[in-house]
């Protein structure tokens, strides 16, 4: 099958003193002519030159949802501008074979002065709709706004959530082949949101090709087939959702997670002391070493660098959610491991267990102590976090999810009349 | 909660001939190059109906709030010419060749306070939309010509009303008169190739607007408005001729009145127009790519 989008080594250069000062002036226009009329455009320092895109190239099939993922000011943003025609590229080509709709922001185009109604034809001659097409849609756009009443009436006296709602209503019904939407979901409340996603994830349903710019992990991990990571306007992955968004969420871990130089190799801890340096998954189903799918079983394992002897030792892991409470605590008892002599050298901790929670990033600290002084001898807020994928079956809105993630089964049975 | 009102949203596949008949633009192709070719008067066709809508919502609005709504567009010619027919009737005449002076004066107040409004309009209309460049594809032509096209209204109530003085003053009209739409076409192309020119340098250069005024002063006093040609000496009238907008206002006056053509101003004044298109065209097509970064 042809690709749908075909992007060819897409480039995408700004230049530093434009973003600086919007808008030259004419006097600096006119100053730079006097000064040297014979010269072209002042050539530019690379030094002031700002990539925001750089050679990226992928191919989408069509029916695709893809997801882009990436810091702020990786080029996410950039790349939707390029692809939908909004600035030109500096270099390379794009392809896109069907009718392009972008959502970039809810509501463009909306006036205050004028009403619901008017501004529904706006928005969507705005969006690329066709009058007959807003004609027959208008009732349909006006019942999902739930907005019959006010109809009448200048936007500029909506409250802002009335004045999303109609703004989704008219965005919602736009039925290009290619959606291009941009994190519209990071506005309006909860409810909002989740019908967003819906609809969203009706469109990908529907077969047409979706690219999406999120932060919300677990609503890309649900609509997307396909993703692509962004770093510094390169393409630093492009494949499976799950495995692009691991990645991402690996490398953000990285970056959050404390930077502990004594917690790197065991030749930086000293002498008569312990310390957990390194800890990772073995045995889950993902990619990444520090994640794994929701109710899933997996091997933890942390190393340990022993310094001195000691006795009576004991083990402890705990991972937390990001309000600090204890989700799941192990300890070496409830593994069935009674207590333990240590002597100077390596160890390898491994804690088998079953991650029932739900999706998100959870703190995991690992923690040794001894009962003959009672005394804590270390205790790692360990990083990389723990990312928890959710499972793609399982597909509620978070709401509907709760911190436990238990196996369910389910059987409705009638009995009599 | 999931609300029995999200499952009436079920807008799935529409028949195909309907889709293919409502779709704008099918296969998209994006490249770094900037041609001519890249103008694209096909997309800019359709995208007609975004013009119609921008157009319309400019009308909307003008005078939407306002005590007295569309007489505005009758007030300002009609006291502009009342004040000038006083100050000539005291201080000097102009040689108007028979026509009444208010009658004159109003025809030119007419059409110049289009030209006023609609290059206003115009050369701020990109900067206005900032919004709309920044977030959504379209021809950005549409928006400075939807900008001209919404004061078409008002050049329509003005000329209504032009007819009404003509029919209250009744000059001496003869078959000349089937030129004045021809003249108001060269005016109106004028006016567009100008407001195109000046919103696209305006998103670069903000001077403009604050020039904007001032400049629009000047071109009405070296634009026959309120006095006729026939007023100025002579051998300096080749350059009040150098300004197109004087052959089309003193043409679109002779063929209303019925007076002798200047046809060498009117073709000069042709001429200018056109190349005042073609170089706003050409700047336009120049600096539209960077509007998005550089608004």
């Amino acid at each position: 099958m042809n690709a749908i989008i075909e992007v060819e080594n897409i480039s995408k250069k700004f230049r530093l003193r434009t973003l600086q000062s919007s808008g030259g002036t004419l006097r600096d226009a006119l100053a730079s002519v006097l000064r040297n009329p014979f010269a072209r455009e002042a050539k530019q320092k690379s030094s002031e030159n700002l990539w925001a895109l750089r050679d990226v190239s992928f191919q989408i099939e069509p029916g695709a949802t893809l997801g882009i993922v990436g810091r702020n000011g990786a080029g996410k943003s950039t790349l939707l501008k390029v692809l939908s025609r909004i600035t030109r590229p500096t270099g390379g080509s794009a392809v896109l074979r069907g009718r392009v709709g972008s959502l970039l922001e809810i509501g463009t185009g909306f006036h205050p002065e004028l009403t619901g109604r008017e501004n529904i034809y706006l928005n969507g001659a705005v969006l690329g709709m066709r009058r007959r097409e807003i004609d027959r849609k208008f009732d349909e756009i006006v019942a999902f706004s739930n907005l019959e009443k006010f109809l009448e009436m200048p936007v500029k006296h909506y409250s802002s959530g009335m004045y999303m709602r109609l703004a989704f209503a008219v965005a919602a019904h736009l039925e290009p082949e290619i959606l291009i939407v941009d994190e519209v979901l990071a506005v309006g409340d909860t409810e909002f949101q989740r019908k967003c996603l819906g609809k969203m994830n009706e469109v990908a349903m529907g077969g047409r090709t979706v690219l999406f710019v999120s932060h919300n992990a677990a609503a890309l991990q649900r609509l997307c087939s396909t993703g692509i990571y962004l770093e510094r306007g390169r393409l630093k992955s492009f494949g499976e959702m799950k495995t692009v968004l691991a990645q991402y969420q690996a490398d953000v871990d990285a970056e959050n997670g404390l930077i502990d130089a004594e917690r790197v190799n065991a030749d930086a801890v000293s002498e008569g002391e312990m310390r957990f340096i390194n800890w990772r998954l073995i045995d889950a189903s993902t990619d990444q070493p520090h994640s794994i799918y929701s109710r899933e079983e997996g091997v933890f394992e942390f190393t340990l660098v022993s310094k001195r002897s000691l006795e009576n030792v004991h083990f402890k892991m705990m991972i937390r959610d990001s309000e600090d409470r204890d989700l799941i605590i192990t300890h070496n008892l409830s593994g069935g491991v009674g207590e333990t002599i240590l002597k100077p050298g390596v160890y390898k901790i491994r804690w088998r267990c079953q991650i029932p929670l739900r999706a998100g990033s959870y703190k995991i600290f690992s923690e040794i102590y001894s009962t003959r002084n009672h005394r804590i001898l270390d205790l790692w807020d360990a990083s990389p976090r723990l990312a928890v994928l959710p499972v793609s079956e399982y597909d509620l809105p978070e709401d509907f999810q709760s911190i436990v993630n238990v196996p369910v089964s389910f059987d409705l049975q009638k009995e009599r009349m | 909660m999931i609300t029995s009102r999200e499952e009436k949203i079920v807008p799935s596949g529409l028949p195909t001939e309907a889709r293919e008949n409502e779709t704008v633009g099918e296969t998209v192709v994006i490249s770094s190059s900037n041609s001519w070719a890249a103008l694209d008067l096909k997309s800019l066709w359709a995208y007609r109906e975004l013009f119609y809508f921008l157009a319309l919502r400019d009308i909307k609005v003008r005078y939407k709030q306002t005590f007295l709504g569309v007489t505005w567009v009758l007030l300002q010619p009609f006291a502009t010419t009342l004040v000038f027919t006083v100050l000539f009737s005291r201080f000097g005449q102009t040689e108007t060749l028979g026509v009444p002076y208010a009658l004159f004066a109003f025809s030119g107040f007419v059409v110049w306070s289009f030209v006023n409004s609609a290059v206003t309009y115009s050369s701020n209309s990109l900067v206005n939309h900032t919004s709309l460049i920044t977030k959504v594809y379209f021809p950005r032509l549409a928006v400075p010509t939807a900008a001209v096209a919404a004061n078409l209204l008002d050049l329509l109530i003005g000329l209504l009303s032009l007819t009404a003085a003509m029919i209250f003053f009744a000059p001496v009209i003869t078959w000349k008169i089937i030129f004045a739409p021809f003249f108001l076409v060269l005016i109106l192309i004028l006016t567009l190739g100008v407001g195109v020119l000046l919103s696209s340098l305006n998103v670069k250069y903000r001077d403009i607007k604050q020039l904007l005024p001032f400049a629009l002063q000047l071109w009405l006093f070296v634009t026959p408005v309120f006095y006729s040609l026939r007023l100025l000496p002579e051998n300096l009238r080749w350059f009040w001729k150098l300004n197109p907008m004087s052959g089309a206002l003193e043409g679109f006056r002779s063929a209303l009145f019925g007076q002798e053509f200047d046809l060498s101003a009117i073709a000069f004044s042709v001429v200018v127009t056109i190349a005042v298109c073609l170089f706003a065209l050409f700047v336009f097509r120049r600096m539209e790519d960077d509007f998005a970064d550089v608004i």
